[in-house]
């Protein structure tokens, strides 16, 4: 079967500290996955080798149906492939309104030329206003995002990955800082973008990941430690030792 | 498409309607009507100002909005002065020539009125040869496209380098600031080409204006100036408006999340730092026409410091912000310098306002820093009442 | 004590020479050669010179002077000779005046009196006044004349100072190596010469080894020859022989423009020249025909080609079987042969010592620069504020030294004084600095840039306001006036020495201040993670205040420093303040190691670019700053990358 991506045996190393040790990794191009691991077990160092922040020592990142290496792609590059990322802080243009956030996500020609003869279209509205449905955001598409409750600023960055229509979306606790209510809607949105194209979620909280109800990667000191069902890995002796026990300890 | 474009932006039509006011109203009470309530002199002044609102409106959008605190905007100016000053003072000092062998026996060959021009303009550095950098200078329509074309080069060339390898914030003032200085020294030396640092003379005397009376040469070049602003303006307005806007202004909040959205910012950056830098020097090729010269001591750092000084006074992000700035600095700056404001006795001592002028300013930029880093045009907040 | 007993010799001597002379007057061994010395010739002064010199009468000296001078007279009734004074005839010997009376001058010619003069450089040689010898010695080095070995020569072994010994005997060495008699002498004085670097030196042997152009028919030849040159080579020195050339008749020199622009000129008849009309001579090509129209008909010589002297065309100049030759006007080949050796050794040392010279004024701007950055290493390196009011703290620390001396004319110990003050006011304005402005803009470094930048405006106006917009004097003590000489090329000024070791006490002051004290260690916490610091109990507010203090203050120790070596200005600081900038950026931010290694890299960059052109300090400085800004593009941490607040993006 052939894969989104494929991470293959990629090491890094920060001033003697190996990050990610001989990481390999495998996404399919439709499907949810769940990736948890105590603090350091580079979960976040994964995401910035994926998407080009963070260059990798050795090893390979295979993407797409092409077999395109990503390694010597820039970020922007990478994103236009089609690799969307949300990153662990709400990071939205806070000085722009909802819609300009999502129309400046929408998957349209990037280049500076074509963006400043860019003019609006009906498509694209129509389009943003789709999203803005998804993501629960209707109301406030006029309103400024820096109005926003938290809860709803990550839901319009969610909601500006969507837009981007990637192949592959990295999501980095999406349900941090939200109520339970706020958390099911998250779990959702995430199973229903799921079912076109590769969902990656990081999440400390097992409660939202049991929700899910999808594959579940275990990492620990920078490698996979165990991969399967969640009720599958939770029962894993190590992984109960390195990263349950002590959680639960 | 012009028409929805103002209809969505209306403080663009109220500035340009203030400018039109303006310029008809200095126009009409100049000495070239007859009138006669502003001199010639001060409608220079005013012209000038006009420049300087201009190149004040291209460090905003790339400052305000982009986020680059360029500290090589005045450099560029600077440059668009000296591209227009080489035709200027080459054509002024042709004429002079040509008048001056009229007596000769014979008529002179072109290598010899090239020869006189040539010691007239560069005697003063002990040279009278023509500079490689001087090729086009006897072509005005070469001269005007170099107004374009060295800064735009320049900008594009330095830009590349300094965002290619993602210097940012202050590391990236100070490269512009190291730009300036390198550039400003260049032209100190006398054997810069441009004559070291006597610079460029006599500007104010425009090659077939010579029947023209100053007063007339004042308001057209007045006049002159008001439409590259009012175009400046539109441009820009139209620019940082619609998507450009968006992604520009998300480059200056956020430029890692604009560049994991796909945009390579490193072009977005380089397109702005690169407009402006050709809409500064624009404004440079107004101003030092009505300056009557221009020399190096105009291009070193402290000049773009000021210039950041006035968007920051004005207000950032807001283009009509910084034409406030520009004008209200830079116009209270030549009457306090220039003898205006009446001085205060304290007894003890009299505060001559010509001595603290920049004690005051740098004072009071500090506190505008502090207090109100939202500017003059912050303002414009209350009035309208933005629901906050 | 061999000293003391030679000088006891040398006054002895001098006391018994006065004993031997009083059996005889000046006026007696003058009329002895009476003829001689009414009408002096110049084969036959010598004698006389040679008797006058032997008595060693102390009324001999200004004799000669006299003499030289054409004051001295001979009185018509006895033939006796006397010097001619305003108020009538002065007796030699015993300085009595008497009346007038009728007298003959004496009138020496131009070769007497040069002979007297020599005669006279003797006896200055041997004045019992230090002074005076000084000055003949000095005299003998501005003329150079072959005629003052001899004397010189002889004079050496009686010197008493032995300083002038050193500088007569040198002297005489020089003098040996042109105009000794014996060529072996000279081969010998010549290689002595080889250990001094002097210019004078140099120029001595240059003058051995002068040249002149000669045309000549074979390229065989008696003299002493340095080089052949056949016509139409490369490096034909045509500029030397081009008179030659022309004198033979062998080169035309080209007609200029201007001649071509004369001829017709004065060559106008009718509104015409030779049948063109004067309109159409507005270009090169119908002037030319026009030229060649009057040449033609041979009212002008024939037009000769314009010839580029380096763009060397043979078909220009039929030398023929001609040869220029180079020839040294010394004839002996082992003496130009010796000259031009010990000359090239020479050189080459003059070279590795100038390298040597260059790097040491490359080690003094490097610390000046290290100086000017160390302090801004700290508040922008360690803390990530950017300080535009740094140049002026520096200014305040020069200013401070500026007042102390007013107040304490000692300079050395006002120096002293100045140096804490200067510590504790730029301390306190940075303080004061920290606390009012920058700390509330710890989170917005490009305003922090701005605000730092008004008070740097108001901080050089009010410096202005106070002290004139003239420089300031700060003056070193006496003891760091002067340079240490190594020799004659590399020299090196206290001021710079002392500049250099205050930069490596800053170094290691502040080395030890943030490695090894409990302020460095907090500094150092906070800069890693200022909200982990805190919650340890540290409190940065007080850390960034006493960080921003020190760096602050080093600012005002280095002004006093920079004070002593430029001139105290309101604007000195702005001098500095890109290039500290700078510094801070290429070492690498938040390190001290990287600011010594930017100032480094900077201030031997900048002298080695001059080294190429020395004239163009600006054009240095231009090529130095592009060098920076590309180096930036390859490194964009520095020399020294470190991780930190400032480090992170």
């Amino acid at each position: 079967m052939s894969m989104l991506l494929e991470v293959d045996g990629v090491s890094v190393t920060f001033d003697g500290f190996r990050a990610i040790n001989n990481l390999s990794i495998n996404f399919a191009k439709a499907e949810l996955r769940a990736i948890i691991g105590p603090n350091g077990a580079g979960k976040t160092t994964f995401m910035d080798i994926v998407t080009g922040k963070t260059k990798p020592d050795e090893g390979k990142v295979i993407w797409g149906d092409r077999n395109v290496s990503l390694l010597g792609m820039s970020e922007s590059q990478i994103a236009r492939e089609g690799i969307g990322r949300k990153f662990q802080k709400p990071t939205v243009f806070e000085a722009q309104t909802v819609r300009q956030n999502l129309a400046m996500a929408l998957k349209t020609k990037r280049g500076p030329f074509a963006v400043l003869t860019h003019r609006k279209t009906v498509e694209n509205g129509t389009r943003i206003e789709e999203v803005a449905e998804q993501v629960g955001l209707t109301e406030q598409l006029t309103r400024t995002a820096g109005e926003l409750s938290h809860g709803q600023k990550q839901w319009l960055e969610i909601g500006m990955l969507l837009a981007q229509d990637p192949r592959l979306m990295l999501v980095d606790e999406p349900a941090a800082g939200m109520t339970p209510e706020e958390r099911e809607k998250t779990t959702d949105i995430l199973r229903e973008a799921a079912k076109t194209r590769a969902v990656v979620v990081v999440e400390h909280d097992m409660e939202f990941v049991r929700r899910l109800e999808c594959k579940v990667t275990v990492l620990h000191e920078g490698s996979v430690l165990a991969e399967g069902s969640l009720d599958q890995v939770t029962s894993n002796q190590t992984v109960i030792d390195v990263y349950l026990g002590r959680g639960h300890a | 498409m012009k028409k929805t474009f103002i209809g969505q932006n209306p403080s663009v039509m109220w500035f340009l309607l203030a400018l039109a006011v303006f310029t008809l109203a200095v126009t009409l009470l100049s000495e070239a009507t007859g009138i006669g309530i502003i001199s010639t002199s001060f409608v220079k002044t005013l012209g000038k100002t006009l420049c300087l609102c201009l190149v004040a409106v291209a460090m905003d959008v790339v400052w305000g909005y982009c986020g680059i605190l360029s500290l090589g905007h005045f450099a560029f100016f600077g440059i668009g002065g000296y591209a227009i000053g080489m035709w200027l003072m080459y054509a002024r000092t042709e004429s002079i020539v040509l008048e001056s062998l009229v007596g000769q026996p014979i008529p002179p060959t072109p290598q010899e009125i090239s020869d006189a021009i040539g010691n007239q303009i560069f005697g003063v550095v002990g040279s009278s040869e023509f500079p490689a950098i001087w090729a086009f200078a006897d072509s005005l329509v070469l001269q005007l496209l170099m107004i374009v074309l060295v800064p735009g080069l320049l900008a594009l060339i330095f830009g590349w380098l300094a965002f290619r390898s993602r210097v940012t914030g202050v590391y990236l003032s100070i490269l512009t600031q190291a730009m300036t200085l390198a550039l400003a020294l260049y032209l100190f030396q006398n054997d810069s080409g441009l004559r070291g640092n006597n610079g460029l003379s006599g500007l104010q005397n425009i090659p077939g204006f010579e029947n023209t009376s100053q007063a007339w040469v004042s308001v057209i070049f007045f006049w002159a100036s008001a439409l590259a602003l009012a175009a400046g303006y539109l441009f820009f307005a139209w620019v940082v408006s619609g998507k450009m806007g968006s992604v520009v202004k998300g480059i200056r909040d956020n430029e890692a999340r604009v560049r994991f959205l796909g945009y390579h910012v490193e072009s977005y950056k380089l397109f702005i730092f690169t407009i402006t830098a050709i809409v500064a020097a624009i404004a440079g090729a107004l101003y030092y026409p009505q300056a009557g010269i221009i020399n190096p001591g105009e291009i070193t750092p402290i000049a773009s410091i000021y210039l950041a000084v006035w968007v920051a006074i004005g207000g950032r992000g807001r283009l009509y912000g910084a034409v406030i700035g520009a004008a209200f600095v830079s116009l209270l700056s030549s009457w306090f310098t220039g003898g205006g404001a009446p001085d205060i006795p304290l007894g003890f001592y009299t505060i001559q306002w010509t001595d603290w002028w920049l004690v005051l300013l740098g004072v009071s930029f500090v506190a505008v820093t502090l207090f109100f880093p939202k500017g003059i045009g912050g303002l414009f907040d209350y009035l309208v009442r933005k629901p906050s | 004590m061999f000293r003391r007993l030679l000088l006891v010799l040398v006054s002895l001597c001098v006391l018994a020479l006065p004993e031997r002379a009083a059996a005889e007057t000046l006026q007696d061994i003058l009329q002895t050669h009476q003829a001689e010395v009414a009408k002096p010739g110049r084969r036959s002064v010598g004698v006389v010179l040679d008797d006058l010199v032997a008595s060693g009468l102390p009324q001999a000296l200004p004799f000669l002077e006299a003499w030289r001078d054409r004051e001295i007279v001979q009185r018509d009734i006895d033939g006796l000779f006397f010097r001619a004074v305003d108020e009538g005839l002065l007796d030699l010997d015993t300085g009595a005046v008497l009346p007038v009376t009728d007298t003959s001058q004496v009138r020496p010619n131009g070769g007497v009196r040069r002979a007297i003069g020599d005669a006279l450089v003797q006896f200055q040689l041997s004045d019992p006044n230090i002074s005076k010898r000084l000055a003949a010695v000095e005299a003998i080095e501005r003329s150079m004349d072959a005629s003052q070995l001899a004397p010189l020569r002889a004079s050496i072994d009686g010197e008493t100072d032995p300083g002038l010994k050193v500088v007569k005997t040198r002297l005489a060495g020089m003098l040996a190596a042109r105009f000794a008699d014996d060529p072996a002498v000279r081969i010998d004085a010549i290689k002595a010469l080889s250990g001094d670097l002097s210019v004078d030196v140099r120029a001595t042997l240059n003058q051995i080894l002068a040249t002149t152009f000669v045309l000549e028919r074979s390229a065989d030849s008696d003299a002493n020859i340095k080089d052949r040159y056949f016509g139409g080579t490369e490096a034909y020195p045509l500029a030397q022989a081009k008179p030659l050339l022309t004198e033979a008749g062998l080169f035309t020199p080209p007609t200029t423009a201007s001649d071509l622009r004369n001829a017709l000129t004065s060559r106008i008849e009718d509104g015409a020249v030779a049948g063109i009309p004067v309109a159409k001579l507005d270009t090169q090509e119908t002037r030319r025909v026009a030229y060649d129209r009057l040449a033609a008909a041979g009212t002008v010589p024939p037009f000769s080609e314009p010839i580029e002297t380096w763009d060397w065309d043979p078909s220009h100049i039929s030398v023929g079987d001609y040869v220029v030759l180079e020839v040294y006007t010394e004839a002996d080949p082992a003496i130009t042969k010796a000259a031009r050796t010990t000359l090239t050794a020479i050189e080459q040392k003059v070279a590795m010592s100038q390298a040597v010279d260059l790097g040491l004024d490359a080690l003094s701007l490097a610390s000046i620069y290290f100086l000017a950055a160390i302090g801004l290493a700290i508040t922008f390196g360690v803390m990530g504020v950017i300080n535009m009011a740094h140049g002026e703290f520096i200014m305040m620390g020069a200013y401070t030294g500026y007042v102390v001396q007013l107040f304490v004319p000692d300079y050395t110990l006002s120096i002293l004084v100045a140096l804490p003050l200067a510590f504790a006011i730029t301390f306190g304005a940075g303080v004061a600095m920290e606390r009012l402005v920058i700390r509330w803009l710890y989170h917005r470094p490009l305003e922090t840039l701005l605000a730092t930048f008004g008070i740097s405006i108001a901080l050089q106006q009010l410096a202005k306001n106070i002290f004139g917009t003239q420089a300031r004097p700060l003056t070193s003590p006496a003891w760091l006036d002067g340079a240490l000489v190594f020799n004659d090329v590399i020299a090196i000024s206290y001021i710079r020495i002392a500049i250099f070791v205050l930069a490596l006490l800053f170094l290691a002051v502040i080395l030890f201040v943030l490695k090894r004290t409990r302020l460095g260690l907090e500094v150092r916490a906070v800069t890693q993670n200022p909200g982990m610091a805190a919650s340890m109990g540290i409190n940065p507010d007080r850390i960034n205040m006493l960080t921003f203090g020190l760096g602050s203050g080093i600012a005002g120790i280095a002004g006093v420093a920079i004070g002593l070596y430029a001139k105290v200005t309101s604007e000195m600081g702005a001098d500095y303040i890109v290039q500290s900038f700078m510094t801070v950026v290429v070492g690498g931010v938040g390190n001290v190691w990287g600011t010594l290694a930017g100032a480094s890299l900077i201030g031997f960059l900048q002298k080695g670019i001059e080294w190429f052109n020395p004239s163009n300090t600006l054009a240095a400085q231009t090529y130095m700053i592009l060098f920076i800004i590309l180096f930036i593009q390859f490194r964009p941490k520095g020399i020294v990358a470190l991780k930190g607040r400032a480090a992170a993006d």
